[in-house]
């Protein structure tokens, strides 16, 4: 019965000795998984952006008494501060929140009482202010308003922006160690793979090392082979991941834009990054389905001798 | 160049009262480049030992060994592989790989050595030729007779024109005109200048092809020359 010769580029007939048909399956549910946590990832920063950028740029101020003047004769006290803060450099707008949208803000703790001007107490008028860029110093800022209606208060979103900044730091370093880990177990996978066609072909590994055979001419064998299983482990779950991430993405846009939920197109509903997934999915597949062979026959060549 | 110098082989016997089982004991011979020798001796004499320590199969327990002008003692796993390029090894089992052809187990040993492919073909397929076997390139070991297999194996040996040949048994399984066809093919290479050593119980062989000998007794040299 003919055979055919060994391929040129299985020159010394071992590429075959890794079975084929579970590995890039194996790998392919693993890059599905690191596709899942990068695109968490990514959503994570996105919000705290889209977040941060409103935080960070947002001040209120409540002026108590604010009709009464601060002088005899002078303007009323909430009517001097919105005159300061629009003469501060770098605010971009300070309002005067209306009546109505500070009752309906305070309706939960209030009651009706908020608006039916039964209150025993006068409201603080509340001014909100918006900044380009970095906010003015809310101290400094306090003390300068302070100085022109006593008991002024100025409440920025720094301290919120910088729990906000904690989080998405969190929700990042969470997201890369479930890559870490999603990368470490399709190692493992590609060495427990490697390790089976190394057993299955001990004997022939250990005629071709009499020889003359070089560990690189061994490892660089299954290593290549294991590359291009991994690689289409990876392509594959890359694919199948885009789907699920584009409609996941359209679901969460109007989280981070202004835009109604379900009304992006798919095209703008991914970042670019996640879809060049599968391309980035199938070089670091290729990548660690080699690193993992080259170490594994490499390890196991050394107790073999 | 071959040199042992006060070699000693000592097998460890896990479970048996003995602690070490001295298969080679204070061998001690050269052979010059482009030499010749029989290896004889009785059943368990040590002569696979032997043969073992020259292929760099196994380390020795004490002496030292030079092979082509290296001391063994100093290759490291590179240095090691690469010196076994040099040595061509008839195998009393063969060792021909089970998943490949004749023609790919023939071929081995140019494809460690980065040899063209086309420079391969001719010599693989002149090779097989040579030794009786035009018509079974394409077979499998399982598919082929012993002597069969036997001539794989002697061709695998010596297609790369090792520098030396060692052959364990390598007429066991051949007829007396395939013996003599295959000593004719290791004389020539002999010739050539590779050095070889023959190990064998044919004694017939030995007188038809006269050479000097090393005998073994027990793991002991008894006779060099």
């Amino acid at each position: 019965m003919a055979k055919r010769h060994a391929s040129r580029a299985d020159r010394i007939g071992l590429r075959a000795a890794m079975a084929d048909r579970l590995l890039p399956f194996m790998v392919a549910a693993m890059s599905f998984l690191a596709a899942l946590g990068l695109a968490g990832s990514i959503a994570a920063g996105a919000l705290a952006t889209h977040w941060l950028s409103g935080a960070q740029g947002l001040m209120t101020i409540e002026v108590p008494t604010p009709s009464q003047p601060i002088a005899a004769n002078g303007p009323l006290r909430q009517d001097a501060i919105l005159t300061l803060l629009q003469a501060t450099p770098g605010l971009t707008d300070a309002h005067l929140m209306s009546k109505t949208a500070l009752a309906v803000l305070l309706k939960p703790w209030l009651g009706a009482a908020a608006s039916d001007g039964t209150l025993p107490i006068a409201l603080p008028a509340v001014i909100v202010v918006h900044s380009s860029g970095k906010a003015p110093d809310a101290a400094a800022l306090g003390v300068k308003l302070a100085s022109v209606a006593p008991g002024t208060l100025v409440d920025s979103g720094a301290r919120w922006a910088e729990r906000l900044a904690a989080l998405t730091t969190s929700l990042r370093a969470s997201a890369a160690a479930v890559l870490l880990i999603v990368a470490l177990v399709a190692a493992s996978v590609v060495a427990v793979a490697v390790r089976a066609g190394l057993s299955q072909r001990r004997e022939a590994i250990e005629i071709i090392h009499g020889l003359g055979a070089l560990d690189s001419d061994i490892a660089n064998q299954f290593a290549l082979r294991a590359m291009r299983l991994a690689a289409t482990g990876g392509l594959l779950g890359g694919l199948v991941a885009l789907p699920v991430l584009a409609w996941l993405g359209i679901l969460s846009a109007s989280f981070v834009t202004n835009a109604p939920a379900g009304g992006n197109s798919l095209i703008a509903a991914l970042p670019p990054l996640l879809w060049a997934s599968p391309v980035i999915f199938t070089l670091a597949t290729a990548l660690i389905g080699w690193l993992a062979a080259q170490i594994t026959v490499r390890g196991w060549l050394k107790r073999l001798a | 160049m071959i040199s042992f110098s006060h070699v000693g082989l000592n097998y460890r016997r896990a479970g048996s009262g003995v602690a070490n089982a001295v298969a080679l004991d204070d061998v001690d011979f050269e052979i010059p480049e482009g030499g010749f020798r029989w290896l004889t001796g009785p059943s368990g004499a040590g002569k696979t030992s032997l043969l073992k320590l020259m292929y760099l199969a196994i380390t020795p327990s004490s002496g030292r060994i030079d092979l082509l002008d290296t001391d063994t003692s100093r290759l490291d796993r590179r240095g090691t592989a690469l010196l076994r390029r040099r040595i061509g090894v008839v195998y009393q089992d063969f060792r021909l790989l089970r998943h490949l052809t004749a023609y790919d187990n023939v071929a081995l040993p140019l494809r460690l050595a980065r040899r063209k492919e086309v420079q391969v073909r001719a010599d693989v397929s002149e090779l097989l030729r040579w030794v009786g076997l035009a018509g079974r390139l394409d077979h499998r070991p399982e598919e082929l007779s012993g002597g069969e297999q036997q001539r794989v194996a002697i061709a695998r040996a010596v297609i790369a024109r090792p520098s030396l040949l060692l052959a364990d048994e390598p007429t066991g399984n051949l007829d007396d005109d395939q013996a003599e066809r295959l000593m004719h093919l290791i004389r020539s290479l002999n010739r050539l200048g590779t050095t070889v050593i023959v190990a064998t119980h044919n004694q017939g062989l030995v007188a038809r092809h006269p050479a000097p000998v090393l005998e073994l007794h027990d793991g002991r040299l008894t006779r060099h020359g």
